[in-house]
């Protein structure tokens, strides 16, 4: 008996007509495959960096992102007590094991409960670091691995991210050159542009469907 | 899913009737088409990129065992493992069978359209185990039992005050007096029950907006997060999607993502775009254990050989619905199948046949504002009249609409006597048509004079007068 | 050097020619007036929509292969229609395709066809017409003049010349009027909703007279302002263009 797998990729060569093994017909796809080649790409991200970083913070609020400009990693507690305070949250906070944020000296806001590791559920705010943004459309990369759990990505109501500067790039083009240098692709790759939202009553948009309701970027501008 | 499409013209006269369908409908023209017009207007590359996103579509087909192979390695390099099903049959009991494999209870879900097409969530049900809709706009609709009408805003359909009494209905354990009058209020409802059933599904299934052969990751594209959690959170995480649904690169990806969320929502990009790779890494904190595709035919391999090809470029991002002027005079449930909309009308005789579905490539005026917007550049009315080809080849056309057809087509081959006939009967229509200049009725017209009056005649054709007319050169008389 | 006048054969429709004689009239008349010689080839009747749109290819081919035969030798083929032009310079050549004699044949034929306003706009190079109408219209983009043509600021260029005319426009005017060929009597009811849509549209604008470029769609549009007693008429554009109102508006009486 043939496995559906044989039945279904006979049928596709039978309907490309194909020869049934047809290998040699396959170099331009497996070259396509090894290069992948960029297409077009908005030209409104060819520009320098600093009117990169411009662009980024723009795409960002146009879709609700929130971002507060920080000199540098030092002012990160501060901004993130703020950011709790502006919004009447309370102290505890979930954080991603991530070097780049165990490195920042927490310490300058001792009011903070701060614990690491994924979500369960019942955090209100987490903090991550990013992987890279993307200017284009304000497009923040994150990746899943041992230092950054994807359940704080989407589980609490209030999602801070700590981006330097440094990480953002002009096209999502950019960023998976960045990833593949980075070694073999990660489990989870979330593209995320703003907080969760949804029109599926009556067409009206409203944020936080199911993920977080406020995406806040803390922006080091190490640059 | 049992199709009504047989009961097109029923269904569309109810659906005419309906105020509350006809309030929401009237919505798409200022929002998604607004949109739409807008995200494309900021981006001057807009045009450019449909047609790179054709041909990277059209690429991909013409070497679509290639690329499904490509995929299949990457994801079983990954730790995954992909399933072939050649029929909805045989992707339902696929999934049966990795559900029963943790012995699980509860199913989350993501929105996806390939579930409808294999109609899962009643498979599911049948067999003890209790799927959940995640999305809003779907857990709406499970909710009300009733299918999506729209392919990316499913409870289109639904006023708030239905969503209400839908909840109200299905909270029991809520306070009955509870106040639900706006939408905020139904959101955060419906939040705080989902949460705790993302957390305690064993299965989450999801769909996929592309499959990547480079890397052997599934793709999925939402604004609400629902999918990430559904794919993240349970044990196993099942992305089931067609055959088409593969793309080479992450590159190419990319091309297609920039044009998906602008024709669907008007967004410049979705809120989450995310690339699933494999299961849950040996140091990862969380992610599912295992990690499945499960790779559905059903009809599209054989598709590939036919004039029809083009319809598997479709990304499913609804713009061709969104603009479509009989979608938004009846709705996606007149449709009577999984898809509605003018893709619907391509896709649903392709999947269940000419004959059943013979009223929707019909149900067109052939305005061709659906090809206008499709970022893919699908030639749904040439597709749409390829199947009325067929269902005329095929004698499916009504025996009254063929007589018709071949006596007036008779008369149209036959110029003098086209000439001759024709001015008999304009003579006629104009005497009695002179003085009111129109009829409110006359026989055989009342497909037009239902609802319209038809102008008459004014007794001379053009050609008469024409040839009357001294000093005036004709040819051929 | 004495521009030579080019040989325009008219493509009347089956449309105009029984229902409303006057837009070929109104279209002869404008083509004369941009320096063109006409000729009505008498070997026409209809272009074969309704057979290639219901799915009878048999009698859409055969019908085109006479169009093409009678139109043969001109060097431009002119049509009062964006439907039967669309038809004519887009569809003609698809019915060919797996026929290489006839397919060369349609595609010359087709790279001849011109839809009329964008013929005198864009080939004539019109820019002015000797008219006057103290009326205020609003104008409705036909789907397959827009679409498959591109007529869309053609007739608006002509309209903004014709003097004491005040244009409103109509919103949603490049949205479908529910006419559709055989549609509108195959599908009645979603026909009348959307040329109810249209009808509420045109009312909305304050105009007197809706123009547009296409007979199937005036008279679709004509027929439900008529059966609501709305006292809004309708005409072809070219009607205007050409000074011919002294006729009745689509559907309306003989005055007395």
């Amino acid at each position: 008996m043939t496995s559906s797998r044989d039945a279904i990729l006979g049928r596709l060569r039978n309907s490309l007509g194909r020869d049934i093994d047809g290998e040699d017909a396959h170099g331009e796809p497996s070259a396509r495959l090894d290069k992948h080649p960029r297409g077009i790409i908005p030209a409104r991200v060819n520009r320098d960096r600093g009117r990169q970083k411009e662009l980024f913070v723009e795409m960002a609020a146009a879709v609700a992102t929130t971002v507060d400009r920080v000199e540098t990693a030092d002012f990160v507690p501060g901004a993130v007590g703020d950011f709790l305070a502006r919004h009447n949250l309370g102290a505890d906070i979930r954080m991603a094991p991530d070097d780049r944020l165990s490195e920042i000296d927490w310490s300058k806001r001792p009011t903070l409960a701060i614990t690491s590791g994924p979500s369960a559920g019942n955090d209100e705010v987490s903090v991550t670091a990013a992987f890279a943004a993307i200017a284009e459309t304000g497009t923040l990369l994150l990746h899943s691995g041992p230092s950054s759990p994807t359940t704080l990505n989407f589980l609490p109501e209030n999602h801070i991210v700590v981006l330097r500067a440094s990480q953002i790039v002009g096209a999502y083009e950019d960023a998976w050159d960045q990833l593949r240098a980075a070694g073999k692709m990660p489990r989870a790759v979330n593209l995320i542009t703003g907080p969760s939202r949804t029109g599926d009553i009556e067409q009206t948009i409203m944020l936080g469907a199911h993920g977080p309701r406020r995406l806040h970027i803390i922006l080091v501008e190490d640059d | 899913m049992k199709a009504t499409t047989r009961e097109f013209k029923d269904n569309a006269r109810a659906a005419l009737a309906d105020v509350g369908l006809q309030t929401a409908l009237e919505k798409m023209e200022t929002g998604f088409v607004v949109n739409r017009a807008n995200a494309a207007a900021k981006l001057p590359e807009f045009e450019a990129l449909r047609d790179q996103g054709r041909d990277i579509k059209n690429h991909t087909l013409e070497n679509l065992d290639f690329y499904l192979e490509a995929f299949e390695a990457k994801v079983q390099e990954a730790g995954g493992h992909v399933h072939w099903a050649a029929t909805s049959e045989e992707a339902r009991n696929i999934i049966l069978d990795i559900c029963r494999s943790v012995d699980a209870k509860t199913v989350t879900k993501g929105k996806s359209m390939i579930a409808e097409e294999i109609g899962l969530n009643d498979f599911l049900e049948e067999n003890g185990i209790a799927p959940i809709e995640t999305d809003l706009g779907e857990y709406i609709i499970q909710l009300r039992n009733e299918p999506p009408s729209h392919i990316i805003a499913p409870a289109i359909h639904v006023s708030k005050s239905e969503v209400a009494d839908a909840f109200h209905e299905a909270h029991t354990e809520l306070d009955p007096g509870r106040n639900l009058d706006e939408p905020q209020a139904l959101l955060d409802e419906a939040r705080a029950m989902l949460r705790q059933k993302y957390i305690d599904a064993d299965v989450g299934i999801t769909g996929a907006n592309y499959l990547i052969a480079e890397t052997g990751s599934s793709v999925i594209v939402t604004n609400e997060g629902n999918g990430d959690l559904t794919q993240t959170l349970p044990k196993i995480h099942i992305a089931v999607a067609s055959l088409e649904k593969v793309v080479p690169t992450l590159e190419d990806a990319t091309a297609l993502l920039r044009l998906l969320a602008r024709s669907a929502t008007g967004q410049e990009f979705s809120s989450y775009t995310t690339f699933s790779t494999g299961p849950r890494r040996s140091q990862d904190p969380d992610g599912p254990e295992q990690y499945h595709v499960v790779l559905l035919d059903n009809g599209r391999a054989n598709l590939l050989g036919t004039e029809v090809r083009d319809v598997m470029r479709c990304i499913r991002c609804g713009a061709c619905m969104n603009h479509c002027p009989v979608y938004s005079s009846v709705g996606g449930h007149a449709y009577g199948w999984v898809y509605p909309g003018p893709i619907g009308s391509v896709l649903t005789p392709t999947l269940i046949g000419v004959e059943e579905a013979r009223h929707l490539p019909n149900a067109s005026t052939f305005c061709g504002r659906c090809e206008s917007v499709c970022p893919m550049r699908i030639p749904l009315p040439k597709l749409m009249r390829h199947y009325r080809e067929k269902a005329f080849e095929e004698k499916l056309s009504p025996v009254t609409e063929r007589a018709g057809l071949g006596l007036w087509a008779f008369f149209a081959r036959r110029p003098s006597l086209y000439r001759w006939s024709t001015g008999l009967i304009i003579s006629v229509l104009g005497v009695l048509g002179r003085r009111r200049g129109r009829f409110r009725s006359l026989p055989f017209t009342k497909g037009w004079t239902q609802y319209r009056d038809l102008p008459a005649p004014r007794g001379q054709s053009f050609q008469q007068q024409w040839a009357a007319r001294s000093g005036r050169r004709t040819l051929g008389t | 050097m004495p521009e030579t006048r080019p040989e325009v054969a008219l493509f009347v429709t089956c449309l105009v020619d029984l229902f409303r004689p006057v837009v070929g009239f109104a279209a002869v008349d404008l083509l004369e007036r941009s320096g063109c010689r006409v000729t009505v080839p008498a070997a026409q009747t209809c272009c074969g929509q309704p057979a290639f749109n219901s799915g009878d290819r048999g009698n859409a081919k055969a019908i085109a292969a006479q169009v093409i035969e009678a139109f043969e030798g001109f060097d431009y083929v002119v049509v009062p229609s964006g439907s039967c032009g669309g038809m004519l310079a887009k569809h003609y050549p698809e019915l060919f395709e797996d026929n290489l004699e006839m397919k060369d044949r349609a595609y010359d034929f087709a790279a001849r066809t011109h839809e009329l306003i964008s013929f005198l706009v864009d080939v004539r190079g019109m820019s002015a017409v000797d008219a006057t109408f103290d009326g205020h219209v609003t104008y409705h983009d036909s789907c397959s003049g827009l679409r498959e043509l591109e007529v869309k600021e053609q007739p608006r260029k002509m309209l903004a010349q014709v003097a004491d005319l005040q244009l409103t426009e109509l919103p949603g005017a490049e949205l479908c009027c529910g006419f559709g060929g055989t549609f509108c009597v195959k599908y009645p009811d979603i026909s009348n909703n959307m040329v109810g849509d249209k009808t509420a549209d045109i009312k909305k604008t304050g105009a007197d007279l809706v123009l547009a470029g296409d007979l199937g769609c005036l008279m679709n549009m004509a027929g439900k302002l008529k059966r609501d007693g709305s006292p809004v008429q309708a005409r072809h554009i070219v009607e205007i263009l050409a000074g011919m109102t002294d006729e009745p508006a689509i559907g309306e009486g003989q005055t007395e």
